[in-house]
C-alpha cells in the first residue's frame, strides 16, 4: 500500500479525474444518471486516494517531500515531471479532494441552466485535475501548466452555466488571470536562465527544490524584486488582492453555485499557495522587499472588501466581496514572513474554503428557492426554511471569525504574527497593519450579521409570504454536513492543521528566519 | 477536583448539543437537560470551591501538584488525560462525564508527547507528575498558588499555545456565581418562557452560554479568555435576538454584537501585546508574574492595559460603549438577569482582576492618585445612574443601574481595591439577578415593562415579588449593616479614600462614588414608587393579577436571601461584632496570594473599615431616597421644572437622548460606514478600479480597432494594395506600348540598341 | 582604309535591313530584311577577321549563315502558319500580343 502510494499516489490523485472525464465523454448525453455516477465515483476515488495518503503521511517530517516522484518530461529544457506532497500542500490537497465529491453530490439535482450534466461534470473533472496538479507539482513548468489548465474549465463553467451577465464575467476572469500568468511565465523563464547563469553551469532548472535551495543568492537586488513582481502579479490576481480583485465579485455572482464554491474553496488558494510555495522560497530577499507592500494591500483589502460588502444588495455578491476581506487576512499572515503567520495563512485558506464554500452553497439554495438574491426582497428565512436559516447563521458566525469555529484560527494568529514580523521588516508598520486588521473584524461582523438579519431574521416579505419554500433536500444535507463538521472540528482542535503545516513552513522559511 | 475543573464547562456544552439534537422530542422541550446539567455544574462548582477553601486552610495543596501536563499516551492516536490521584475521579458523575468527554471534544484527544510516555503506559491511577515550568511551582512562596492544568492546544511557528484550567479563589468564586445564577434562571425560565415559540432553542443557548462563561472563567491562558469572551458574546447575541421576528430585537442583538466587536479589537490587540511581552506565551500565570516582576516594559503594559480597557468598556458596559446594554433588554428577562446583569457583563471586570498585575503596573494604580481605569469607572457609575432617572421601562432602569454598578467595580479595580471589586461583583450578581427576575415576575402576566403606563400599586397583588424586590433594592442602595450591597460598596468607597499613592486616595473617585450612591437611591426609590405604589395603571389595572407560581417565586426568595447574607462573608474587623475567624473570610479565600498576583507588591493595600464612610454613605441613602420619597410620595419639590426651566429641560433632554451617543453610533458612525462610506468605496470599486479595468479593456479593444482600421487595413494592407494598384496603373500606361505589332517591338529593340551603343560609345571614349 | 569601306557597306546594309524590318508590312519581306541585317553583320565579321588576321571572325560568319538559314526556315513556317490562320501576311493585322 505504502509503496503503491509512494510511486502513484499524487499522480493518481491528479489524473484520475482525467480518466473519469474520458469515461464521461464516452457516455451518451442522454444517460444523465450514469454520468453523475461516474463523476461521483471519480471524485470519491480521488478523495479515497488522498485520505489513504493522509494516513500514510509521515507527520514527523512534514518538511520533506513525500510520495515524491521525479521523471523526465521535456528533456530539452530540463523540465521534469516532479511531484510530491509536504505539509504545506497536504491540507490544500485534502481540501480540494474533500470539496469535489460534495460539489458533485450537491449537483445531483441542482444542475444549472442549460442543464447539461455531461458537459458540466466533464468541466468539473478537468478542473479537479488542474487544481490537484497545482498542489502536487514541484516543477515550475508543471505548475504553470496546471495553473493554466484550471483556467479553461472555470471559464466555461462561468461562461456557459453562469447567470445573465456571464459573458462579461467569464472574459474578465479569463483575461485577468491570463494577464497575471503572462508575467509569471516571464518570471519563471528569468529564474530558469538566471539559475543557469549563476549556479547551474549553464543548465537551467524548473525544479522547485533546486531553485529554493538556491534562493536567488547572488542576484542583483532589483532583479530579484522584478522577478518577484512577476509572481506577485500572477498570484495577486488569483488571490485576489486589492486592487486586482474586481474579477472576483463578477465571477462569483455569475458563476453557478458549484462554480462559486470551487472558486472560493480552492481556486483562490492557488494564488496564496503560489506565494508560499514558489515566490517566497525562491526569492526570500525580494520577498522582504515586497512584504510591506503585500501587507499594505492586504489590510486595504480587509477594510475595502468589508466596505464593498456593506454596499451590496445581492447576497451572493456580498459573500464574494467578503472573500476579498478574508483573503486579506491570509495575505497579511503571509506578508509577515514568519512561520506563525504562514501557518495561520494556510489555516485561513482551509477555513475560508470551507466557510465561504458553505455560504455559497446556502446562497445557491436560497436562489433556487426564492429565485432572487436581492436582500431587500428576502427575509424570514428562519421561518420559511428553519434548518437552512440556522445553517446560514452558523456559517455567518464561522465567517466572522467566532472562536471555536475554524475562521478564528486563520484570523487571530495572522494578527498575532503581524505584531512581530520577520527580522528586517518594520515592526511599527506591521503593528499598524495588525490594528487595522483587527478593526476589520468589526466590519466583518457588521456586514455578515447585517446580511443574516436581512435574510434570516424578521418575517418573509409579502412576495413570499404564502409561497411554499422547501427546506433542505437530502442532497443538501449530505453535501453540507461534512463542511459543518470540519468547521467545528478545526475550530475546536486547530492542531489538526497546524501540526501538518508547521514543519514544512518552518523549513521553507529557513532562508528568512535564518535557521 | 481542582484539577478536574475542565469537566464543569463540558457538561453544559454537551447539554447544548443534546438539547439541540433531541430537545424537541422531550416532554419538557429540553429544559430538563439544561436544568440537570446546570445543577450538576453547581454541585461541582461547590466542590471546587470547597476544595479551594480547604486548600487555603490547609496551607498545603490537597491535590498533587500545581500544573499538569502529563497525559497518558497509548500507542498511536488515542490518549486521554491521566487520572489524578484524587478521590473525586472515582465519583460517578465525573466518570460519566469523563466517558462522554472523550468522544465529545477533540481538545482532549491531545497527543502531547511528553517525557512520560513509557512511564504512564501501564499506570492508571497515578499519573506521572511532570512539574510545570519552574515559575509555576508555588510552594516556595508560602502562598496558595493557583491550580493550573493545561495541555497543548496547537503549536505554530515555535510557539506552544496551551489550553487548560486555572483554579484559584477568583475562578472558584466565579464558578459558584455563574452556576448558581444560571441554575436559578433556568428554573425561573421554565415558567417564564413556557410556551415560547422557541422554548428548546432558548434552553440550548442558555446551556451554551453557561458553558462558555465557565470556560471563560476557568481560562488558564489569555487566548482561551478571548475564545470564551467571544462565545459569551455569541450567546448574548442569540438570546437578545431571541424574538428575531421583530426588527427592534434583531437590531438590538446586532448592536450588542457589533459594539462588543469594537471592544474586541482592544482585547485582541492587548492580548497580542501581552503575548509577545511574555516572550510568546498566552499563559496567564506567566504573563502576570512577569508583569509583577517588572520583566515587561512599562510602556508595553500601559498600552496593553489601555487596549484591554476598551474591551472592558464594551463588554462591561462602561461609558462610552455602554449603549448596547440597555438595548439588550430586548431579550427575555431571565436572559437579562443572567447575561446582562450577573455574569457576562462582569467578564470585563473578571478579565481585569485576572490580569491585575498588568493593570496595576501599567496604570501605576498603587502609586498614582488618578488613572484611566478609575476615571472610566467613576464616570460610568455616575452617568449610568443619571440615565436611570429618565427611563420609564423598569428593565432599562435596571440596565442603567447595572452599568452604574459595573462602574463601581471598575472604579474599585482602578483605585486598587481588588477584593472590594470582586466582592461587589459577587453581591451585585445576586441582588441584581434578584431585581431582574423580580421585574420579570412583575411583567409575566402584563407583558409590559413600562412602569409609568402599565404598572402601579402592584405591592398588593404580588406581595412576594414586592418583598424580594424591596430587599434587592435595599441591597442595591446599600442599606447599612443588613444588606450585602452595603458591605461591598462601602469597601469600594473606603478603598477609593485610602488607597493610591501616599495613601491620599482617589479624590475624584470617591466624590463620584458618593454622588452615584445618592442617584442610585433616588432612581430606585422612583422605580419602587412607580411599580408598587400609587394606583394600578394600564394593563395592570385591566388584568386580574396574582402572584406567580413557585418556579418564579422561589428563585426570587433564594436571591433575596442571598442579597442579605452574601455581605456577611467579608465583614471587616472593627465594624460589627463578628467571629475573628470569619472576618474578611472572602478576602482570604478569593484574593490570590501567589506570585501571579500583586499581593507581594508593597504598593498594594487593603482598605480598612472606616466608620465615617459608612455614615456618609448612609447619609447618601437618606438624601437620595428621601428626596425621591418626598418628590413622589409627598409630591414635594419643583414638579414640572423641566417645562419651566430651560436648563433643567436641557439636562432632561440630554439624558433622554442618552448623551447623544446612540445617535452618534447608530446614525453617524454605523450609518455613515454602512451608507455613504460603503457606497463610496463600492462606487470607487465599480467606477475607479473596475472602471480602470474596463477602461483598459475598452482601450485595448479600441486600440485594436484603430490598429486594425488604420494600421493594418490602412497602412500595411494599404501598402500591399497600393503596390498592386501602382502596378496595374503602370500597366495601364505601359500597355499602350504593347501594340502587339512585331515591328513596334522591333523598333524598340533598335532604339534600345542604339541607345546602348551610344552609352557604350560615350563611356568608352 | 580598306576596312572602312566594308564597314560603311555593312552599315548601309544594316540600315536598309532595319528599315525593312520596321517599315515593311509583308512578313516575308520583314524576314528578308532580317537576312539583310544578318549579312551586314557577316560582312563586319569577315572584314574584321581579315584585318586582324584571325580565323574566328570567319567561323562566326559561318555560324551566322547557319543560324540565318534556320531562322528563315522557322520564320517562313510562322509566316505560313499566320497566313493559314489569318489569311494574310500583313503584320499590322497580326496583333495577338496586344496588351
Amino acid at each position: 500500500m505504502k509503496d503503491l502510494l509512494n510511486s502513484w499516489g499524487p499522480t493518481a490523485a491528479t489524473f484520475l479525474p482525467l480518466v473519469g472525464m474520458l469515461v464521461l465523454l464516452a457516455i451518451p448525453k442522454t444517460e444523465e444518471t450514469l454520468a453523475k455516477v461516474v463523476a461521483l465515483v471519480t471524485t470519491t476515488s480521488v478523495f479515497v486516494v488522498v485520505v489513504a495518503m493522509l494516513f500514510e503521511f509521515d507527520y514527523d517530517s512534514t518538511g520533506t517531500m513525500q510520495f515524491a516522484l521525479d521523471k523526465s518530461w521535456i528533456e530539452a529544457i530540463n523540465a521534469r515531471y516532479t511531484i510530491g506532497i509536504d505539509g504545506m500542500s497536504l491540507p490544500l490537497i485534502v481540501l480540494t479532494a474533500f470539496v469535489m465529491p460534495f460539489v458533485v453530490i450537491y449537483s445531483w439535482d441542482h444542475f444549472p441552466e442549460p442543464k447539461n450534466p455531461k458537459v458540466f461534470l466533464t468541466l468539473l473533472l478537468i478542473l479537479e485535475t488542474g487544481m490537484v496538479g497545482c498542489f502536487v507539482a514541484q516543477d515550475l513548468l508543471l505548475f504553470f501548466v496546471f495553473f493554466e489548465v484550471v483556467l479553461l474549465p472555470m471559464f466555461f463553467l462561468i461562461g456557459v452555466f453562469g447567470g445573465d451577465d456571464r459573458k462579461y464575467a467569464s472574459f474578465k476572469f479569463f483575461l485577468y488571470t491570463v494577464f497575471g500568468s503572462a508575467f509569471m511565465i516571464v518570471s519563471i523563464l528569468a529564474v530558469y536562465f538566471l539559475y543557469a547563469q549563476n549556479v547551474g553551469d549553464g543548465t537551467g532548472t524548473f525544479s522547485l527544490a533546486a531553485l529554493s535551495a538556491w534562493g536567488g543568492e547572488g542576484l542583483a537586488k532589483n532583479t530579484g524584486i522584478l522577478i518577484f513582481g512577476g509572481f506577485f502579479l500572477a498570484f495577486g490576481v488569483k488571490v485576489p488582492m486589492f486592487p486586482f480583485h474586481t474579477w472576483l465579485p463578477d465571477a462569483h455572482t455569475q458563476a453557478p453555485t458549484q462554480g462559486s464554491v470551487i472558486l472560493a474553496a480552492v481556486l483562490l488558494k492557488l494564488g496564496t499557495y503560489g506565494f508560499i510555495r514558489i515566490a517566497i522560497p525562491l526569492l526570500p530577499e525580494a520577498a522582504k522587499w515586497w512584504a510591506p507592500i503585500i501587507g499594505l494591500l492586504a489590510v486595504i483589502g480587509i477594510i475595502y472588501g468589508a466596505l464593498g460588502c456593506l454596499a451590496q444588495t445581492d447576497m451572493k455578491r456580498l459573500i464574494a466581496f467578503s472573500s476579498v476581506a478574508h483573503m486579506g487576512y491570509v495575505m497579511l499572515g503571509i506578508a509577515t514572513l514568519t512561520p506563525l503567520g504562514i501557518n495561520a495563512a494556510i489555516f485561513g485558506m482551509v477555513a475560508h474554503g470551507l466557510i465561504t464554500g458553505m455560504l455559497f452553497f446556502i446562497a445557491g439554495s436560497v436562489k433556487d428557492r426564492f429565485h432572487t438574491l436581492d436582500m431587500s426582497r428576502l427575509g424570514g428565512l428562519l421561518l420559511k426554511a428553519p434548518h437552512m436559516g440556522w445553517l446560514l447563521g452558523f456559517s455567518v458566525m464561522a465567517s466572522l471569525g467566532l472562536p471555536g469555529l475554524a475562521g478564528f484560527w486563520g484570523e487571530f494568529p495572522a494578527l498575532l504574527a503581524a505584531y512581530s514580523p520577520a527580522e528586517g521588516l518594520s515592526e511599527p508598520v506591521f503593528r499598524t497593519f495588525m490594528v487595522i486588521g483587527a478593526i476589520g473584524t468589526i466590519f466583518a461582523a457588521g456586514y455578515l450579521l447585517w446580511m443574516l438579519q436581512r435574510v434570516a431574521f424578521g418575517r418573509p416579505t409579502e412576495e413570499f409570504e404564502d409561497e411554499h419554500i422547501h427546506d433542505m433536500h437530502l442532497t443538501d444535507y449530505i453535501a453540507w454536513a461534512p463542511f459543518i463538521v470540519m468547521i467545528v472540528v478545526l475550530g475546536v482542535y486547530p492542531q489538526l492543521i497546524f501540526k501538518i503545516t508547521d514543519g514544512a513552513v518552518v523549513q521553507s522559511l529557513a532562508a528568512i528566519t535564518g535557521n | 477536583m481542582l484539577t478536574h475543573a475542565w469537566i464543569i464547562p463540558l457538561i453544559p456544552a454537551i447539554s447544548f448539543v443534546l438539547i439541540l439534537a433531541i430537545g424537541k422530542k422531550l416532554p419538557r422541550g429540553g429544559s430538563e437537560i439544561g436544568i440537570a446539567s446546570v445543577a450538576i455544574c453547581f454541585v461541582l462548582a461547590l466542590t471546587v470551591a470547597f476544595g479551594w477553601v480547604s486548600r487555603v486552610n490547609d496551607g498545603t495543596p490537597p491535590e498533587g501538584r500545581q500544573s499538569s501536563q502529563s497525559y497518558l499516551i497509548t500507542e498511536g492516536h488515542e490518549t486521554r488525560p491521566v487520572t489524578e490521584a484524587d478521590a473525586e475521579a472515582e465519583n460517578g458523575t465525573d466518570a460519566a462525564a469523563h466517558g462522554t468527554e472523550a468522544e465529545a471534544t477533540s481538545t482532549d484527544h491531545e497527543a502531547e508527547a511528553t517525557e512520560s510516555t513509557e512511564a504512564t503506559a501501564t499506570e492508571d491511577e497515578h499519573g506521572t507528575e511532570t512539574s510545570a515550568e519552574g515559575e509555576e511551582g508555588g510552594e516556595e512562596h508560602h502562598a496558595t498558588s493557583a491550580v493550573v492544568r493545561d495541555m497543548t492546544w496547537f503549536d505554530s511557528g515555535g510557539f506552544d499555545i496551551r489550553v487548560g484550567t486555572m483554579v484559584d479563589g477568583l475562578s472558584s468564586l466565579m464558578l459558584v456565581v455563574v452556576t448558581l445564577i444560571s441554575l436559578l434562571v433556568h428554573v425561573f425560565s421554565t415558567d417564564y418562557v413556557a410556551g415560547d415559540r422557541r422554548y428548546t432553542h432558548y434552553f440550548a443557548f442558555l446551556s451554551l452560554f453557561t458553558a462558555s462563561m465557565l470556560f471563560f472563567v476557568l481560562s488558564s491562558s489569555t487566548i482561551q479568555m478571548i475564545v470564551g469572551w467571544e462565545l459569551v458574546g455569541l450567546c448574548s447575541f442569540a438570546l437578545i435576538g431571541h424574538w428575531w421576528e421583530e426588527k427592534p430585537n434583531s437590531d438590538a442583538a446586532l448592536k450588542a454584537f457589533l459594539t462588543n466587536r469594537v471592544g474586541d479589537v482592544g482585547l485582541l490587540c492587548g492580548m497580542i501585546i501581552l503575548f509577545f511581552a511574555a516572550n510568546g506565551s498566552f499563559d496567564i500565570v506567566r504573563i502576570t508574574e512577569m508583569a509583577n516582576e517588572g520583566a515587561i516594559r512599562h510602556s508595553l503594559l500601559l498600552i496593553a492595559s489601555l487596549s484591554l480597557m476598551t474591551a472592558v468598556m464594551s463588554k462591561s458596559g462602561q461609558f462610552v460603549l455602554h449603549t448596547w446594554l440597555p438595548d439588550a433588554m430586548a431579550g427575555p428577562t431571565p436572559v437579562s438577569a443572567l447575561i446582562h446583569a450577573a455574569t457576562m457583563v462582569v467578564a470585563g471586570i473578571y478579565m481585569v482582576a485576572r490580569l491585575y498585575p498588568v493593570f496595576f503596573e501599567g496604570l501605576s494604580i498603587g502609586t498614582g492618585n488618578i488613572n484611566a481605569l478609575a476615571i472610566m469607572g467613576s464616570v460610568t457609575l455616575l452617568f449610568g445612574a443619571l440615565l436611570a432617572f429618565v427611563q420609564s421601562d423598569i428593565k432599562k432602569v435596571l440596565a442603567y443601574s447595572t452599568i452604574s454598578q459595573l462602574g463601581y467595580m471598575v472604579m474599585a479595580l482602578g483605585v486598587g481595591a481588588w477584593t472590594a471589586a470582586i466582592f461587589h461583583l459577587f453581591t451585585h450578581a445576586i441582588f441584581k439577578a434578584c431585581l431582574f427576575l423580580g421585574s420579570g415576575s412583575l411583567a409575566h402576566h402584563i407583558h409590559s415593562f413600562d412602569m409609568k403606563k402599565d404598572m402601579g400599586g402592584m405591592r398588593k397583588v404580588m406581595p412576594k415579588t414586592y418583598a424580594t424586590f424591596l430587599i434587592g433594592t435595599a441591597a442595591l442602595m446599600g442599606v447599612p449593616l443588613v444588606t450585602a450591597g452595603f458591605w461591598s460598596k462601602d469597601e469600594i468607597l473606603a478603598g477609593a479614600h485610602m488607597l493610591g499613592g501616599g495613601g491620599d486616595g482617589y479624590p475624584f473617585a470617591i466624590v463620584m462614588g458618593l454622588l452615584g450612591a445618592i442617584c442610585t437611591c433616588a432612581y430606585m426609590t422612583r422605580a419602587i414608587w412607580y411599580v408598587f405604589f400609587g394606583e394600578p395603571r394600564g394593563k395592570s389595572a385591566e388584568m386580574e393579577l396574582h402572584e406567580n407560581g413557585p418556579r418564579i417565586v422561589v428563585p426570587l426568595m433564594i436571591l433575596a436571601f442571598g442579597s442579605i447574607v452574601a455581605g456577611f462573608v467579608n465583614i471587616p474587623d472593627g465594624s460589627i461584632p463578628w467571629p475573628a475567624k470569619w472576618q474578611l473570610w472572602f478576602e482570604h479565600m478569593v484574593e490570590p496570594t501567589g506570585t501571579y498576583f500583586v499581593a507581594t507588591n508593597p504598593d498594594f493595600g487593603h482598605p480598612s473599615f472606616l466608620p465615617w464612610v459608612a455614615v456618609v454613605s448612609f447619609g447618601a441613602i437618606v438624601v437620595g431616597a428621601g428626596a425621591a420619597y418626598l418628590w413622589y410620595w409627598k409630591g414635594l419639590g419643583p414638579h414640572g421644572i423641566t417645562e419651566r426651566n430651560r436648563f433643567a429641560r436641557a439636562g432632561y433632554v440630554v439624558l433622554e437622548k442618552k448623551y447623544g451617543l446612540d445617535i452618534l453610533y447608530t446614525d453617524w458612525i454605523a450609518g455613515g460606514v454602512k451608507g455613504p462610506i460603503a457606497r463610496a468605496a463600492y462606487w470607487i470599486n465599480q467606477n475607479v478600479i473596475d472602471g480602470l479595468v474596463n477602461l483598459v479593456g475598452r482601450t485595448a479593444a479600441k486600440t485594436g480597432q484603430w490598429v486594425y482600421r488604420y494600421v493594418d487595413q490602412g497602412a500595411i494592407d494599404g501598402a500591399v494594395n497600393g503596390s498592386g494598384a501602382t502596378a496595374s496603373g503602370a500597366g495601364e500606361v505601359l500597355r499602350k506600348t504593347q501594340t502587339g505589332k512585331v515591328q513596334t517591338y522591333g523598333s524598340y529593340l533598335f532604339v534600345g540598341a542604339a541607345l546602348l551603343a551610344a552609352v557604350i560609345v560615350v563611356i568608352a571614349s | 582604309m580598306l576596312l572602312n569601306q566594308f564597314l560603311v557597306l555593312a552599315a548601309v546594309l544594316f540600315c536598309i535591313g532595319v528599315y525593312g524590318v520596321i517599315a515593311r508590312k509583308n512578313g516575308v519581306l520583314v524576314l528578308m530584311s532580317v537576312e539583310l541585317i544578318l549579312n551586314a553583320v557577316n560582312i563586319n565579321l569577315v572584314a574584321f577577321s581579315a584585318m586582324t588576321d584571325s580565323i574566328s571572325g570567319q567561323v562566326f560568319a559561318l555560324f551566322v549563315i547557319a543560324v540565318a538559314a534556320a531562322e528563315v526556315g522557322v520564320g517562313l513556317a510562322i509566316v505560313l502558319a499566320i497566313f493559314r490562320t489569318h489569311k494574310t501576311v500583313d503584320l499590322d493585322q497580326v496583333d495577338l500580343m496586344k496588351g
